[in-house]
């Protein structure tokens, strides 16, 4: 007993001093989640190879849990979607976000229907979703809750609840296209990203659901970090991060976001989200 | 039958509409899935199954102990109220609240499922302890010390009616580890969840059936000498204690969960508690009331959903009405029903008859109906047959139903408060249960919130706890039947 009890402090031990010097980040686990593991170790690898330090990727399961993981302090780096990024800086004094997809300069939410309600594409806000049945994404998404609440209180000056007949959330962007092509529910709204690549998939019957609305554009997904990781690896290292998330060219690794490159960003380049988030009261 | 009337009266204002048009496509997939499982894409699926084993095993053995250790004050009313509330909050929300504190770690794991188990626990066990045979603790010599008392004259008594319900719960905490997954433990639940949301059926298929052979094989591997055993190799599984950061406990103790507008405050006057009032005036009229109400009218009509399916889902695992063939059959049936997550099947209703309460009552009903029709079955065995017994319908209707109908009701009301936990997780699904709101609450990253409503969430448990109590002792039922 006394051994096990010995191997088993000497193990404790271990873990934790290893922890302490390793550079740990995740991501919002928005497509894809089933492989998450193999694309974000890849992009750790490439991190270790250009920061010298071991670099680990923890996976989440939710929003939430990605911003909690920032606020303990157990990752130190997250790939956070434009909402769970504005929340987790607000929490953490310091921190920053330093780098955000090319595409995220200009990200956009579709509001899409089933082929039997009969809506079709046009310019402005389709205010005939009025009575229908609708489905956010995950509680926490951007462009699966935050945005696409904003345009709907903006157009009806009521909630959601008011506005729909039932208001669901399917907790996923590919399950969101999922439940209104089947018509479970009438009417959902999604991230863009994921309509396309769903569709290049073969994954969608366009005779079954399409896309009635298109919101403008807004920021969204960006890297955040700590503030304090130049106190804890060395002077210099949040400019190194920066520099490495910069010069990511593998069109292997860029796939794993999936983005075409990723460009600077600040904290005020989020300042429309804080303002939509305060307005629709999911920020305090 | 006053219950049934109420449940009537429930699913009159219970939201019950079906609206889907072509769930066909996405069934057909879920079908195809179900029949080629792929046993293959599952990254460390060795691991997490090791692990979801690893938190069953020592969080069940923790909650037994810290169980067993209440239950020797359980008659202080203190403590029986404590293990009330611990017992009243969902393994999945203490979860969440242990996420916040300490993080990804095993601790989370463990103590999401020592915490509720301990409560179950030492209700039970007091319970079983109480209604041991008196004859035997009189026989005992005059000026028998207390612990020895203990030992060798109460514990033999019952020694056999603990283990049967310790192994139970080992089941249910099986279940429970791998819906811990769903928030980011790394168990089976983890790879379910996101192969769900994906829509990788196939890889679904495998990782259930992996689990309903988990849960089905237990009697051959869970071996009461080999528990020792189980438990060290566990802890070397799951390093518990490692990587917690004391920093983020006192965060989470004296910030995250102080009510927003009282945060950081430094003199409290009346604009205080004028913005303190609107805040919690939000929290409970906007979300605690209509979540209250969400709530019961779900659980009314899952718990006399639940009550019909027992009735018919008892036979089938009973020596009195199959051979044993279509008994294997039938325990296979009922092994599926309860360990398939509600989550999953509420999921798959949701698809045929699109967003209503419906699809939760049904999963709920065919959950607990199976968790009930398994244990009737075996109570039914019990029974001595007599020799004029009649056969088939006969049989069931005139001698085998009213024999073992106050066990029945017994084992439904005792079922009712985890009916009503279970309604959280359907929160998640979108039906605005109090869970919903408490999901909301954490996505939000809005803790003080979500601590209100989870305590709102365990009294109004511990109401039905006691309203259960209550009609169960003018019916004159145990109080304790044998095993829930």
């Amino acid at each position: 007993m006394k051994k096990i009890l010995s191997f088993l402090f000497v193990f404790l031990a271990l873990t934790s001093v290893a922890h302490a010097e390793t550079f740990v980040f995740t991501a919002i686990p928005d497509e894809d989640e089933s492989r998450l593991r193999s694309r974000f170790d890849k992009v750790a690898t490439y991190l270790s190879q250009e920061l010298g330090v071991e670099v680990k990727y923890i996976p989440v399961k939710s929003y939430g849990a990605a911003v909690t993981a920032f606020l303990n302090n157990q990752v130190q780096l997250a790939w956070f979607g434009g909402l769970s990024g504005v929340r987790a800086r607000l929490r953490v004094p310091g921190s920053e976000a330093i780098a955000q997809g090319f595409e995220d300069q200009a990200f956009v939410t579709y509001f899409i229907a089933n082929s039997s309600t009969g809506l079709k594409e046009g310019k402005d806000f389709p205010g005939k979703i009025q009575d229908k049945t609708f489905t956010f994404g995950s509680k926490g998404s951007t462009s699966g809750r935050l945005m696409p609440e904003f345009y709907i209180r903006e157009h009806f000056k009521k909630s959601p609840e008011d506005v729909f007949k039932r208001v669901g959330f399917s907790g996923d962007h590919s399950k969101t296209i999922q439940l209104v092509q089947s018509g479970a529910y009438q009417v959902g709204a999604l991230n863009f990203k994921v309509w396309e690549n769903e569709i290049k998939a073969g994954k969608v019957d366009p005779s079954k659901v399409s896309i009635i609305w298109k919101t403008p554009p807004y920021p969204d997904y960006q890297w955040s970090i700590r503030g304090d990781v130049n106190t804890i690896f060395g002077a210099g290292f949040k400019d190194k991060v920066t520099r490495s998330l910069l010069e990511m060219k593998d069109p292997d690794l860029l796939a794993s976001f999936p983005r075409r490159s990723f460009i600077p960003a600040r904290n005020s380049d989020y300042q429309p989200i804080v303002d939509v988030g305060k307005k629709v009261g999911l920020l305090d | 039958m006053s219950f049934i009337g109420i449940a009537v009266f429930c699913v009159l204002v219970g939201d019950l509409e079906i609206s889907t048009l072509d769930p066909w496509q996405e069934m057909g997939r879920m079908a195809l899935g179900a029949v080629s499982p792929d046993f293959f894409t599952t990254e460390n699926l060795g691991r997490a199954f090791l692990n979801t084993l690893a938190f069953a095993i020592i969080g069940v053995a923790l909650g037994s102990a810290l169980g067993f250790a209440l239950s020797m004050v359980f008659h202080n009313p203190g403590v029986r109220f404590f293990c009330a509330f611990i017992r009243a909050i969902h393994e999945l929300f203490w979860g969440l609240i242990f996420l916040q504190a300490f993080g990804l770690t095993p601790l989370t794991g463990v103590l999401a499922l020592a915490i509720p188990y301990a409560g179950i626990f030492a209700k039970v066990y007091s319970e079983i302890l109480d209604e041991s045979d008196q004859a035997h603790l009189k026989a005992a010599p005059e000026g028998t010390g207390f612990i020895s008392f203990f030992l060798f004259v109460r514990i033999p008594d019952v020694w056999a009616h603990i283990k049967t319900y310790t192994l139970y719960r080992l089941e249910c905490g099986l279940r429970s580890s791998t819906v811990l997954g769903f928030i980011g433990l790394p168990t089976i639940g983890f790879h379910l969840e996101s192969a769900f949301k994906q829509g990788n059926y196939e890889e679904v298929a495998a990782l259930l059936y992996l689990f309903f052979a988990l849960i089905a094989s237990m009697r051959w591997w869970m071996r009461p000498k080999l528990v020792p055993f189980y438990v060290a190799t566990a802890l070397f599984v799951l390093p518990v204690g490692a990587d917690i950061s004391m920093v983020n406990v006192v965060r989470f103790l004296t910030e995250d969960i102080v009510p927003g507008p009282l945060r950081w405050v430094e003199s409290y006057n009346v604009d205080t508690f004028y913005i303190f009032g609107q805040w919690l005036r939000v929290v409970v009229v906007e979300q605690a009331l209509p979540g209250i109400v969400n709530t019961v009218v779900l659980t009314m009509i899952a718990l006399v959903g639940a009550g019909g399916l027992t009735l018919i889902f008892f036979p089938l695992v009973s020596a009195k009405f199959f051979g044993r063939w279509p008994r294997k059959a039938g325990h296979m049936f009922l092994v599926i029903m309860r360990s398939t997550p509600e989550y999953i099947m509420a999921y798959v209703f949701l698809q045929l008859w699109g967003p209503s309460m419906l699809p939760a009552i049904v999963a709920l009903s065919l959950h607990n109906g199976a968790i009930i029709g398994h244990l009737i079955g075996h109570h039914a065995d019990q029974l001595p047959a007599r020799a004029d017994a009649p056969k088939g319908l006969n049989l069931y209707a005139y001698d085998v139903l009213p024999r073992i109908y106050r066990q029945f009701l017994a084992f439904l009301f005792y079922r009712w408060e985890v009916i009503m936990r279970e309604t959280a997780i359907l929160g998640i699904l979108g039906i605005h249960t109090l869970g919903f709101y408490v999901d909301s609450a954490f996505v939000d990253i809005r803790f003080d919130r979500a601590l209100v409503l989870i305590v709102i969430t365990a009294l109004l448990n511990i109401s039905v706890d006691k309203i259960s109590r209550t009609v169960r002792t003018r019916l004159r039922l145990s109080r304790s039947p044998d095993i829930v």
